[in-house]
């Protein structure tokens, strides 16, 4: 494995020279290491590039690492990942990607997961993206994930990107069944010539479904993020998306929320806000003994946290 | 010490909010300063912590001029203020602030102490954001209480009764008097309480942008209470 590889791990997966569990780490589209447990299953798919990731029923307390990482230009990495997850399990899945160039060349990963949750099961997934190296290339990571709730079962997806990703399209789809949850917070940062955009899209099918959307976002320099959401209500059942942006220098945030509400039952709400760090919080913290300086770098941190 | 001299501060719209305003704070010592709405009483307290600064006139520290000192040097040299409304962060918790207050991480049993006296219970506190799902009553509870835990020499509480029940004020009060007893500590309080007044050592009355009068509690508050200056004055008593 490569240095670069290692180091990117250790941000985007908090790996130490190992897992815990079972894993699977891509680098430059290929297999660099896995592990599998008597209750996970990895598997190599064979019409396209990408893997299975099987968990038993009832599997409970187990984390499976699935990092992607891409250490030069010239790169374009596109894999799909399929997570069947069995009933009554209660699992986490990290799945960083970091993407390094010292070159012009383009440096890409763009995976497409899907996830099918099973009856009363339990993910929380951790997605972290960063980029690095000090080419001019850009730094692309383009996830896709869809995810399919059944009754009773709750997805958390937490995503963080504060560093280096100069291009980044999320798309994110989700169909849930009944007394089924999706909660989703989203941290981002973009800096300089950055281009992030977010697209939600959530189908509350079952009643008693729900979903929770939080953005907190951060654009600075002339970098550009643009946030779509969009809930749809066709049961009795609850809805609501938050984005919440700060704003500094010349960058620009859009964020156009869209509800859709096709039964009487369902309760959908949205939130949006935009504006830049209160002269006040950064006054608060000036009395403090904080630098103004440090003082935004504690809203800012806090604000992502 | 703490020195004001022929302070003059006019509001943006070009109103004359203070006019030649000069007092001395002298160390360890409560001085408690109350007047009518409107009569500049907040603007000192920014004056002193260095978010406002003044049109003419000197504030001396210790001697040394301060008048030129930033919000953060002013924190330096160990002042520290409590803002009249609290301001709110989505992000920060409760832990987080008394940690940026106190310079250090503090225990769940020393935030519980901190907490107690203010009124709150730690355990339902401390992890908790400092935005706005909290109450007016409880952010500005533990706005008092991070100002309790900075180590400075001058504190300064801009209305700290605002917005707090009557339970947890009797609890303030307390703190006021204990801190007052162990004289570490120089406390300016902005306050229209008379509870706050009775356990000050002196008082300074602002009306109109001038000191009206100023001394030893004992000599000005029954000159609030009792000669009809109260109705004028300090309409909320």
């Amino acid at each position: 494995m490569e240095l670069i590889t290692e180091k990117l791990l250790n941000v985007v997966s908090d790996w130490t020279g190992t897992f815990a569990g079972a894993y699977n780490i891509r680098e430059n589209g290929q297999c660099a290491g896995r592990a599998v447990t008597e209750n996970i299953d990895i598997s190599t798919k064979t019409d396209k590039p990408g893997i299975d990731i099987k968990i038993k029923p009832n599997t409970k307390k187990e984390t499976v690492s699935i990092p992607a990482c891409v250490t030069k230009g010239d790169i374009d990495d596109l894999v799909y990942n399929d997570f069947y997850v069995g009933e009554n399990s209660d699992i986490v899945i990290v799945a960083g990607c970091g993407v390094h160039t010292d070159t012009h060349e383009t440096a890409r990963h763009n995976g497409i997961h899907r996830f099918f949750l099973s009856k009363n099961s339990h993910v929380v997934y951790k997605e972290k993206h960063i980029g690095t190296g000090d080419g001019d290339g850009t730094r692309s990571i383009d996830p896709v994930t869809e995810a399919f709730l059944e009754e009773g079962a709750v997805l958390e997806i937490e995503s963080v990107q504060i560093k280096g990703v100069d291009s980044t399209n999320r798309k994110t789809k989700a169909v849930v069944g009944k007394d089924a949850k999706l909660i989703i917070r989203e941290s981002l940062m973009t800096d300089g010539n950055q281009v992030a955009n977010t697209e939600f899209e959530v189908e509350l099918n079952g009643e008693n479904s729900g979903t929770n959307l939080v953005s907190r976002s951060v654009a600075k320099g002339s970098s550009k993020q643009n946030y779509r959401s969009r809930i749809i209500g066709n049961a009795a059942c609850t809805g609501h998306s938050e984005c919440d942006a700060i704003i500094a220098d010349k960058a620009t945030v859009n964020a156009a929320p869209e509800l859709t509400a096709a039964n009487p039952d369902a309760q959908l709400i949205h939130e949006a806000a935009i504006g830049k760090i209160a002269g006040e919080q950064i006054l608060k913290l000036m009395t403090l003994g904080l630098t103004e300086q440090e003082a935004e770098n504690i809203i800012i941190e806090g604000f992502l946290k | 010490m703490l020195e004001l001299k022929d302070i003059t501060w006019c509001a943006p719209s070009g109103e004359q909010i203070l006019n030649g305003v000069s007092f001395t704070v002298p160390d360890n010592r409560l001085v408690a300063v109350t007047g009518p709405n409107g009569g500049g009483k907040t603007t000192i307290a920014k004056l002193i912590a260095g978010i406002e600064k003044p049109n003419s006139g000197k504030i001396y520290l210790d001697g040394e001029d301060i008048t030129d000192l930033n919000v953060t040097e002013r924190a330096g040299k160990g002042i520290s203020y409590a803002f009249q409304q609290p301001v709110r962060f989505k992000g920060l918790t409760v832990r987080d602030l008394i940690r940026l207050s106190s310079g250090e991480e503090r225990s769940d049993e020393m935030l519980c102490e901190v907490l107690g006296k203010v009124g709150l219970c730690a355990r339902e506190y401390i992890d908790r954001e400092v935005s706005s799902s909290l109450s007016g009553g409880e952010i500005k509870r533990i706005e008092i209480a991070s100002v309790l835990e900075r180590p400075s020499k001058l504190a300064v509480f801009d209305e700290p009764e605002a917005g707090i029940d009557l339970w947890s004020f009797t609890s303030l009060i307390s703190v006021f008097e204990e801190l007052r007893q162990k004289k570490d500590k120089t406390l300016v309080i902005i306050s229209h309480q008379e509870r706050i007044l009775s356990v000050a050592d002196e008082i300074v009355v602002i009306s109109g942008g001038e000191v009206k009068h100023s001394g030893e509690k004992d000599e000005i508050l029954p000159l609030l209470l009792n000669d009809g200056v109260r109705s004028k004055v300090c309409p909320k008593m």
